[in-house]
């Protein structure tokens, strides 16, 4: 088997995004039968190398993407339109075999659970082997010879012992660490990670973020790293999207977003933090701020009709209750879906 | 058998109506220091007194007495909240447990515990996979309540939630704190929060307590590598924070 085979590699630009995402509709078919959009109008594009840091809470619809560009939505999630080019391929219409060769080899996922998502009776050294096999014509010596060196390049001490053991033998450091070798097994372009530090101490949470930062250097990987800590975004995604009820609200390079959002939900969200360490005694025990209300979760949105996020915004204005913004370009790289910047535009 | 030390040593008191913060990094024996606070571990050697009396040298009968004064909320409401169990049946089950009051008294605590958590009486009879994770973790902290303890242990208890809604509970947690008289062991990793809303700060590594102080003077000046490796590790910390200390 020849890597790569089924994709038309001629027809890849290589100054073509890595990743194109255009206008992607994700809906879900509760039991009821009722219809709800998780997402609409999602679009972006990522260059080879790059890091995309997408921003959202519980119910934003940040899962439902990571999902959504492996087609790995659960039985009542549909994409309703849109289009995902990756390395020139069209993963919305590929078919199942040319999608299975992609997942794992060129396009890797990481799950938000590292205890969920390892198998707990298969020996680790076996499971990162498995995903080797299913991609590569290697023989087992072979296989199992490169399963030792991937472990290799994600724990410097203790390989064997780790190569050895069932995940329950593990710490949640190092089975974040076991995912992580699964998914750079066969050397992908690009890594979706799904909150891959959510269930860590901040100390591991550290040392998983460094090892990321390698590895992205010696891979030249591009990555989508999904998150809802902005905390975790600085000083390692290249840009962030924000994302409020499955609408991207907000996007540019990191540093802009998160030092300088534009869009009032992202504001709120970065004031509600706790104050840095090093401040908080000026404001101990007082109130943190807060955003007034509850997330209406992307379920319960309609399309179109108003600014999702105005019933709890402090900036609302008229409008925001007859319409849905849309993206207003506020420079080259920073755009923000909101009304109040829309004589910004012209 | 091999018996594991889980924790070695651990001296602290807490003052009534304060809060200290117990840090430290995954392993370290915080939760083990939780259950044995609430009764739920045996300590094999070692006192521990709550409110004047020695809780070591009573019987489990007795334990089973004071246990109301002690409670606790958990990390992820999710698993800690019987599903099948809706908000009021929840936040009055401890009640009819310990067997007080009649039906309707208890069914009235519980809705005053659920407003004053922040959920609006018609909610009271929707089960927790109807709320959110913030409003679950409200039915939670209303039922650890409902008993009118004197001392809340809070495992993790905002680590699970998403920022905008850590903020909320946080500051719902003070409220309480103050209007209620509460007093809280605050056990997180999160060292931010930790310095917010403790008066005292705990720091353990390896099941045993390894720096502890007033909030400000742990964060300010570390004392020990374990909490200079914490401050590091906190997510967004200027490196400012662990230069020496002009003195």
């Amino acid at each position: 088997m020849v890597t790569g085979a089924g994709r038309d590699l001629s027809r890849f630009d290589p100054m073509a995004p890595l990743l194109d995402v255009q206008n992607l509709h994700v809906s879900y078919t509760a039991r009821t039968g009722q219809c709800s959009t998780a997402l609409a109008n999602v679009s972006f594009a990522l260059q080879p190398g790059e890091t995309l840091g997408v921003l959202g809470e519980s119910g934003s619809g940040k899962s439902t993407l990571a999902a959504a560009l492996l087609r790995l939505l659960p039985g009542n999630g549909r994409i309703e339109r849109g289009a995902v080019h990756f390395e020139g391929q069209d993963l919305l219409r590929a078919a199942p075999r040319e999608l299975e060769k992609t997942r794992g080899d060129r396009l890797a996922l990481i799950f938000q659970e590292p205890s969920l998502a390892l198998h707990p009776a298969i020996r680790v050294a076996e499971q990162i082997g498995d995903v080797i096999a299913a991609h590569k014509s290697l023989g087992r010596r072979a296989v199992r010879e490169q399963a030792r060196q991937i472990l290799a390049a994600v724990f410097s001490t203790e390989t064997d012992r780790i190569a050895n053991s069932y995940p329950h033998q593990l710490s949640g450091g190092q089975r974040a660490r076991v995912l992580i070798a699964q998914a750079i097994s066969c050397e992908p372009s690009l890594i979706v990670a799904d909150e891959p530090t959510a269930s860590l101490d901040p100390e591991t949470q550290q040392e998983i973020l460094s090892l990321f930062w390698d590895l992205r250097q010696k891979f030249n990987l591009s990555m989508i790293w999904i998150t809802h800590n902005p905390l975790l975004l600085e000083g390692f995604a290249d840009r962030v999207l924000v994302l409020y009820a499955g609408r991207v609200v907000e996007t540019g390079p990191a540093s802009n977003v998160l030092s300088s959002p534009r869009h009032p939900y992202t504001q709120a969200l970065l004031r509600c933090l706790p104050p840095r360490i090093e401040d908080s005694f000026a404001n101990h025990k007082e109130y943190l701020p807060v955003i007034p209300g509850e997330t209406l979760g992307s379920l319960a949105a309609s399309e179109g009709c108003h600014c999702l996020f105005e019933p709890r915004c402090v900036e609302r204005m008229a409008i925001c209750a007859e319409r849905e913004p849309e993206m207003v370009q506020l420079s080259s790289t920073h755009g923000a879906s909101c009304f109040k910047h829309v004589d910004e535009w012209t | 058998m091999r018996e594991v030390l889980a924790l070695a040593g651990v001296t602290f008191s807490i003052f009534s109506r304060t809060t200290l913060a117990v840090v430290g990094p995954s392993g370290s024996g915080k939760s083990t220091l939780a259950s044995c606070l609430a009764c739920l571990e045996p300590v094999s050697s070692g006192k521990i007194w709550f409110a004047q009396t020695e809780v070591t040298a009573m019987d489990a009968g007795q334990q089973c007495a004071i246990r109301p004064s002690i409670q606790m909320v958990f990390q992820d409401p999710a698993s800690s909240l019987n599903p099948r169990m809706s908000a009021l049946e929840l936040v009055s089950e401890p009640l009819k447990i310990q067997d007080r009051f009649d039906k309707r008294e208890r069914s009235d605590r519980a809705y005053d515990l659920l407003e004053r958590v922040g959920l609006p009486r018609e909610k009271a009879a929707q089960r927790p996979d109807e709320f959110s994770g913030g409003q679950r973790q409200r039915i939670a902290i209303a039922r650890a309540l409902v008993l009118e303890p004197k001392l809340v242990i809070l495992d993790e208890a905002l680590s699970a939630l998403d920022c905008s809604v850590q903020a909320q509970v946080a500051n719902l947690l003070m409220d309480l704190q103050a209007s209620l008289g509460l007093t809280y062991l605050f056990i997180t990793h999160d060292l931010a929060m930790a310095a917010h809303l403790a008066d005292e700060i705990a720091v353990m590594e390896r099941g045993r307590i390894v720096e502890t102080g007033a909030a400000r003077s742990v964060v300010d000046s570390p004392q020990h590598a374990v909490t200079r490796r914490l401050l590091l590790a906190a997510p967004g910390v200027r490196n400012s924070a662990l230069e020496p200390q002009a003195v």
